[in-house]
């Protein structure tokens, strides 16, 4: 019962936040100059009655609420309105960004967790000696460096061996063998995980290796100790489980700087995903886009936050309580 | 308030050579604190002085374009000719003027929440705490590129949006930290004297939390830098003040990779991630003084005293 109780209070924390997103989103974009019809009705000789068409298609001759309705209504349809730079619907515009990220962005994401988990049990296990000086001190400078900066340095280094912007070579044509186009988006992947990977590592690190040496310090792991187990089993069994516990909350909490260091990479990649689209639409002030590209994020981040919750809750059902 | 009962201290009861002592002290047993100072404190000095001992102009062009480092240019030129060294120089001041201010913006409303959801509890409490976590959950960069972009780009703009969205974090630590501090027996004892509310949060619970929102502050400031220099390189800056996040910008936009140009982008990059590392080294050590339970662990870089676990009961590790 309980736990059905928590599950359920989650569920409805996460629509709570996505239904606040929305309105935040609907005031936000409002209070700026200009509408859709002023965009739409800058063709020459606009008349009169092609505005008054349009504002009533609208529905923006309405009051402010009853468009935040019909506002409400459409995104339930799916319906994010109609990009101002290329006239196709922003929804699908974004679907097609979403599937260039998601790859990108998890497979940069499992690397750097095991690589953090790596090297956060090996700083715990070594604590306070050189290993653990040398790797906290090497983590904590990559979690420092800007990631468009990591992603210039990489471009300087290794952009005589590596493609460096773009999903494919654009002189791939005549459909290539599917092999061949894979390879090609696998070599195009290459920068743009790496630095994700670099940007993730370090917090991933101090994040495990804090947690572990909370774990280390519980009554249990003497237990574990004094009952004469092996080190190794100790620290895999005993520690690091339930380290796992604030290291999934933690993990959970960094996906906006997931998203972020994302957009930034996205941008010096060119790499066609859902950062460069809303870098694209600031630079060109394609305001529908902006608009769909928050919504399409925050409700990203507030699912996967609510995966995380979930997960919690089977590792560790106290949580409910 | 302040009425003088024999045999009771009339001032503070912690005098300033104390404290002088116990600062000395913290710096003492955590060399990284000292490191993050003398850090911070070099590129504060720089950002005052900056533009005054700048060799050349930021404005016009001094040398050819992308010119390598050579004994004129000791970081070389960008993409105008304009010596980068100076734009480092003059960058610092605009870069560590926006994070302290939007940090500034950020403790204010944190610790306004904070102190304020810990205190009076209740319905206030889980009002805040809502508002809060939703915050939380937000993708902040996002959040900040949506605003930056309705508002227009200006220096003004940047540090309000870094700073309404970046006070999270420490509204819940300052709350944690007065819903301790409300039940102890100094705070009910001005109450049972008759303190009102204003009274004892200024007089006794803000004097309490100053520390830690000290170390919190030098925490926020790194995120503050970092946000505004990927606000900056996403083009939503001032376009009229050169800043380490614009030369980065310009960088990339005006194809500095092409031209082989490193010189252009890896000293920002540096002076960034200095500053940040800088901040974290600083207000961890602070943080570390102040709660016992981080010493052992959390993100503390610092060594990590190994101690035999036996025989020491509850204060094991």
């Amino acid at each position: 019962m309980r736990g059905a109780d928590y599950v359920v209070k989650r569920v409805a924390f996460a629509c709570l936040t996505i239904f606040i997103a929305i309105t935040i989103n609907f005031f936000l974009f409002r209070v700026l100059p200009g509408t859709a019809v002023t965009n739409l009705a800058r063709v020459p000789n606009a008349t009169k009655q092609l505005r008054e068409a349009l504002t009533s298609e609208f529905g923006l001759d309405k009051s402010k609420w009853a468009q935040y309705v019909l506002y409400l209504k459409q995104l339930v349809h799916g319906n994010l309105g109609v990009s101002y730079a290329n006239r196709q619907p922003v929804a699908s515009n974004l679907w097609t960004a979403l599937t260039n990220t998601l790859p990108v962005v998890t497979i940069a994401t499992v690397i750097s967790l095991v690589l953090g988990i790596a090297t956060g049990v090996l700083s715990a296990w070594r604590r306070g000696g050189f290993i653990d000086q040398l790797s906290t001190n090497t983590a904590l400078v990559f979690y420092s460096f800007p990631t468009q900066w990591i992603a210039l340095i990489l471009l300087f280094a290794l952009s005589r061996y590596l493609p460096t912007a773009g999903t494919d070579d654009p002189f791939l044509l005549h459909q290539p063998p599917f092999w061949q186009h894979l390879e090609n988006l696998a070599q195009h992947m290459v920068l743009p995980v790496i630095t994700l990977v670099l940007t993730l590592y370090g917090g991933n690190t101090l994040i495990v290796r804090s947690a572990l040496l909370e774990t280390l310090g519980e009554d249990y792991v003497l237990t574990a100790r004094a009952k004469g187990l092996r080190p190794r089993r100790v620290m895999r069994t005993h520690a690091l489980r339930n380290a796992m516990l604030p290291i999934v909350t933690l993990v959970a909490l960094s996906l906006g700087s997931i998203v972020a260091g994302a957009i930034l990479m996205e941008v010096v990649f060119s790499w066609p995903g859902i950062g460069d689209a809303l870098y694209q639409a600031v630079q060109q002030r394609d305001y529908p886009m902006l608009e769909g590209g928050f919504l399409i994020v925050t409700v990203s981040v507030v699912f996967f936050n609510l995966i995380a919750d979930l997960c919690y809750f089977v590792l560790d059902p106290r949580v409910a309580q | 308030m302040s009425s003088t009962v024999a045999g009771l201290p009339t001032g503070p009861v912690e005098p300033r050579a104390h404290r002088t002592r116990a600062t000395l002290a913290l710096l003492r047993a955590r060399p990284s604190a000292t490191v993050g100072l003398v850090i911070l404190l070099v590129f504060v000095i720089l950002a005052i002085i900056g533009p005054l001992i700048a060799p050349f102009s930021t404005t016009q062009a001094t040398g050819i374009v992308y010119a390598a480092p050579s004994g004129k240019h000791w970081l070389g030129t960008d993409d105008g000719g304009i010596d980068v060294l100076s734009l480092i120089l003059v960058g610092g001041r605009t870069s560590l003027l926006v994070g302290g201010a939007a940090t500034l913006v950020a403790m204010g409303i944190g610790g306004i929440i904070g102190v304020l959801s810990g205190y009076f509890g209740g319905w206030v409490d889980s009002v805040l705490m809502r508002i809060t976590d939703y915050f939380l959950v937000i993708p902040d960069l996002v959040l900040m590129i949506v605003v930056a972009t309705v508002w227009g780009p200006s220096l003004s703009h940047v540090i309000l949006v870094i700073g309404i969205l970046l006070w999270t974090s420490t509204a819940r630590i300052i709350r944690a930290q007065v819903k301790t501090l409300k039940e102890r027996l100094f705070v009910r004892r001005a109450r049972a004297m008759g303190a009102g509310h204003t009274l004892i949060i200024v007089r006794h619970i803000l004097p309490q939390i100053g520390p830690l929102l000290i170390a919190n502050t030098v925490l926020t400031v790194a995120t503050a830098i970092f946000d505004e220099t990927a606000l900056d390189f996403l083009g939503l800056g001032d376009p009229n003040s050169v800043s380490w996040g614009v030369i980065l910008e310009h960088a990339n936009d005006r194809t500095a990779v092409s031209y082989g140009a490193w010189w252009t982008v890896v000293p920002a990059g540096l002076c960034i991630a200095l500053v940040i590392v800088a901040c974290y080294l600083l207000g961890q050590a602070i943080e570390d003084a102040l709660n016992p339970r981080l010493r052992v662990a959390h993100l503390s870089v610092n060594k990590w005293k190994l101690r035999s676990l036996v025989g020491r009961g509850p204060d094991a590790l």
